[in-house]
């Protein structure tokens, strides 16, 4: 099935009394890609699907669909469909006639109907619930008939409100990956929401973070997770140690970081233009971090000395806090992956740490 | 969405208008007639005079003056206080035990358990009174067990109907769901993890009852309680079939000026003093239901 | 850890026993053969006989039965419009009007109509009834609609539009269907608040026009006969039936009040 759609949204602001929801908030979305709006609760990103489909109105902006302006068109003239945090399913209907619904509202033949909710339920392999009541089914269940019953008319876009929000781990596991793969099959374009970054991560193309009510950084996951551009992101996006300093001068990709209270710091391939003498952040991932009692350095690795703080087992991996010279907490992690005693080190132990030149990524923000 | 502004006025005009002109306006109606003359026959004589070709107004404070002339009204309306406050006390005690008893049972019985304290209730008003003018009836069985066993103690026989004791009884008899509801409501919807918690803590039953549930359930007791006391002031119908001489009310006087003295205007005044004091409770008791909310 | 505890049941089950002995009591006399209420003489239908050929009876009866329909049918529409606008905004001045005559003692609202009436030159009759009854209805039938309304998930709602469907037939379609249990409840309580109403009724009804609670009242008061025990009867069958309906239609429909 060939759907495209492009969808612009234009320096969009919305806000509520006082309250800015939204402040010129800007986006492409392109045909076929599945978007996520990411960010803490209160950031704007519901309003904005909101906006999307129609259930209010933008203070300023507009918002365009194949580059027409869709802002004055109610929810029912818009050409897509929202699936709801708790599913929405009409309790009165059966499954079949919640499905057939938006058919309905077309003004399908019968005969036409009946056949494309036969389809839906296959697709999303229910067909034995035509006849079932929503609250006969389970959480999962429920979530692919809202599916269906969105799809089943085949709109340009799909707006999707935290819809695994509501289900377990296991579930969502799961969920997640039909997810990805309906999308990829149908190739209908998805706005995802959510707070989860680890959701977003896997799921999406692109991901938008935002933060009370504007647009962080736009980018694909891998480029948000190693090239954060701000303190924000790079925070709420996985986990990640801030060392703070000054940017001491720069030569090309080749960054000197003077650390506070730590000392001189190399970067190299540093993407991020910096200005000799003013204030910066080197942003570190944990599992980028090497320990050990003697970490014996490269020429490129950066080391410091210190002591394990606090550690969480965690099966898979362990983390070590460790305390260093100017009492800066780092979070490091090692994989379990030895054999035998997984406990490397103990709280009090003194411990060195490394990095490579190139593992940090710098923030000015 | 759009066009919400006409689609709230479409819902709320039409209810809002009907209620304006029957329900507020006649009471604005009243408050006015208070003020005015009675007529030849009865009913109001006209709020203006034409004299000579000019529109005077004719009205009069002579009505609101009566009330205070002798303190008959002031009795009157004392005693229907009185009974208002009395019937609540009994509908409380009454009330209390089976709605907790209500509340605390499994969810199976609970609408039927409430069914049962409603049905009664939607029997016809008359016929409740009825029902207790049979029981009260000095032929009847009751009074003459009394009767019979004051006699063996040497005391007079004493006539149950036309008594305060009647009227109190059917009183509470016909009230009491009005208090048992707000109750259940509110002591349904209590955290019995609080009573466990305290027990655990070292309360024991009494102590729980008074600590935890009795204060909880202080919002449902004041709705209860202004459900039962406003109907009760009003009264007419209970005085008036069980209540012989001694058990008029307020109501039974406005009823007497409207229908039988036909003097409008002092029935006004008495319906005056009979809605102020209605708004005041209301008042009083939404009042201290915020008050309580707010702590 | 929860034990029944006996007071409690006890004094419950005593308060059950005051709510019902006297109402079994005029049931039972009902069918005495005796024309006066305080011994049990024997076995008859005839009260409900003669109930039958009574004709100032049937006609109240019938009076009764179109005012609580017509009242019902009126108050349920006005009301159904009220409860939505309550649950979805805030109206401080319709909220006022709709609780205002459920919490006034019903001999006000009585005695104002009757002047009200009056000064308008209007005669008493049915018309006159209608018209107080439906005033006094349609704040229950607002609350139960209100309350079954707060309760629907808004997000249906906005479902039904954003998969294409128009504000009336989102109405149609999704919010009547499921709003008619509470308008359902509310009329039926509207029905049965008009056929047991006295007071309101007994100012507003003028010389020619009587309900059955009205003759009850008069029965009651000049000869009383069996024939009163007998028309009480039925009409507790009557409110029996159309409250269990109600009550099966909207569950938690007494819980809120």
């Amino acid at each position: 099935m060939e759907i495209t759609a492009l969808l612009e949204i234009v320096d969009v602001s919305r806000h509520f009394d006082d309250f800015v929801a939204l402040d010129k908030v800007s986006l492409r979305i392109e045909a076929g890609e599945f978007f996520t709006l990411l960010g803490p609760s209160g950031c704007g990103k519901t309003t904005l699907l909101r906006l999307l489909a129609g259930f209010d109105q933008p203070d300023g902006g507009d918002i365009l669909l194949d580059d027409k302006s869709i802002i004055s068109a109610p929810p029912e003239q818009r050409p897509l469909h929202t699936i709801f945090q708790n599913y929405a399913l009409f309790p009165h209907m059966t499954v079949a006639e919640n499905i057939g619904f938006p058919l309905r509202m077309a003004g399908c033949a019968k005969k036409d109907i009946q056949a494309r909710v036969s389809e839906a339920l296959e697709n999303v392999r229910l067909p034995d619930k035509a006849r079932h009541y929503p609250d006969a089914l389970s959480g999962g269940q429920k979530q692919r008939i809202a599916i269906a019953r969105a799809l089943v008319n085949r709109p340009r876009l799909l707006l999707l409100d935290e819809p695994l929000s509501a289900l377990d781990a296991k579930l969502r596991e799961q969920m997640q990956i039909e997810l990805i793969n309906l999308q990829k099959d149908i190739g209908i374009t998805f706005i995802y929401v959510t707070h989860d970054q680890g959701e977003a991560l896997a799921l999406s193309h692109r991901i938008a973070v935002m933060d009370q009510g504007r647009i962080v950084q736009v980018d694909v996951p891998e480029r948000l997770y190693g090239f954060p551009n701000s303190r924000f992101v790079a925070d709420f996006i996985g986990k990640c140690n801030l060392l703070e300093g000054n940017v001491r001068e720069q030569q090309g990709n080749s960054v000197t970081v003077e650390l506070d209270g730590l000392g001189p710091v190399h970067v190299c391939r540093s993407e991020t233009k910096c200005v000799a003498g003013s204030r910066c952040a080197l942003t570190l991932r944990p599992e980028k971090i090497r320990i050990a009692a003697n970490v014996s350095p490269t020429e490129d690795e950066s080391h410091f000395s210190g002591s394990v703080h606090d550690m969480l087992y965690l099966g898979d991996v362990t983390v070590y806090i460790v305390a260093l010279s100017n009492g800066l907490l780092l979070e490091a992690l090692l994989a379990n992956s030895a054999s035998g005693r997984t406990n490397f080190f103990e709280v009090g132990d003194s411990v060195e740490v490394a990095w490579s030149c190139d593992a940090g990524h710098l923030v000015l923000e | 969405m759009q066009g919400k502004a006409w689609y709230k006025y479409l819902l709320s005009l039409p209810p809002m208008a009907y209620l304006l002109i029957f329900f507020a306006a006649p009471t604005f109606i009243m408050l006015f007639a208070s003020f005015r003359y009675a007529g030849e026959y009865g009913g109001l004589a006209p709020w203006y005079l034409h004299e000579g070709g000019r529109l005077t107004l004719d009205l009069t404070l002579e009505n609101w003056q009566r009330l205070l002339e002798t303190d008959i009204y002031l009795r009157l309306f004392l005693r229907s206080i009185g009974y208002a406050v009395a019937t609540t006390l009994l509908c409380m005690v009454m009330g209390y035990p089976l709605a907790l008893m209500i509340a605390r049972s499994g969810r199976k019985h609970r609408d039927l358990l409430l069914l049962l304290v409603i049905l009664p209730f939607w029997s016809n008003f008359l016929v409740r009174i009825y029902a207790w003018m049979i029981i009260f009836s000095p032929a009847g069985a009751l009074t003459r067990m009394i009767n019979g066993a004051l006699e063996l103690l040497g005391m007079g026989s004493v006539t149950l109907m036309y008594s305060p004791t009647a009227m109190l009884v059917c009183l509470v008899y016909v009230h009491l769901p009005f208090m048992v509801l707000p109750l259940y409501a509110n002591l349904e919807k209590h955290d019995l993890d609080l009573l466990d918690a305290a027990q655990d803590l070292g309360a024991g039953k009494w102590r729980r009852f008074w600590l935890i549930t009795w204060p909880l359930s202080l919002p449902g007791i004041t709705a209860g309680s202004i459900l039962v006391f406003i109907p009760v002031l009003g009264m007419f119908a209970i005085p008036d079939l069980l209540g012989g001489t001694n058990g008029i009310m307020i109501g039974n006087v406005i009823k007497q000026q409207f229908m039988e003295s036909r003097d409008w205007p002092f029935g006004s005044v008495l319906s005056m003093v009979l809605t102020v004091t209605a708004v005041a409770v209301v008042l009083l008791g939404s009042r201290l239901g915020a008050r309580r909310e707010g702590r | 850890m929860r034990k029944k505890n006996v007071l409690l049941w006890l004094s419950a089950a005593l308060v059950y026993l005051f709510l019902y002995l006297p109402l079994v009591i005029v049931v039972v006399f009902s069918f005495n053969d005796s024309k006066l209420n305080a011994e049990w003489v024997g076995f008859t239908w005839k009260w409900y006989g003669k109930l039958l050929h009574n004709r100032e009876m049937l006609g109240a009866a019938m009076n009764s039965l179109i005012i609580a329909t017509v009242s019902a049918g009126v108050a349920t529409i006005l009301g159904t419009l009220a409860g939505m606008a309550m649950s979805q905004y805030r109206l401080r001045l319709l909220q006022l009007l709709v609780l205002a005559p459920i919490a006034m003692p019903e001999i006000l609202m009585g005695v104002s109509l009757l002047v009200l009436f009056i000064l308008v030159n209007m005669t008493l009759g049915l018309m006159s009834i209608m018209l107080a009854h439906i005033t006094f209805c349609i704040g229950f039938v607002a609350l139960s609609v209100q309350a079954r309304m707060s309760s629907m998930d808004p997000a249906l709602v906005e479902a039904a539009r954003d998969l294409g469907a128009s504000p009336w037939r989102c109405f149609r379609e999704i919010t009547l269907p499921l709003l008619m249990p509470g308008i359902l409840a509310g009329a039926l309580m509207a029905f049965t608040l008009s056929i047991d109403d006295f007071v309101i009724t007994f100012f507003t009804a003028g010389v020619g026009s009587s309900t059955l609670p009205l003759q009850i009242y008069s029965m009651v008061k000049i000869a009383v006969t069996p024939e009163v025990n007998a028309v009480s009867t039925l009409l507790m069958l009557l409110t029996l039936v159309v409250i269990t309906a109600a009550s099966r239609l909207s569950p938690t429909i007494f819980r809120g009040e």
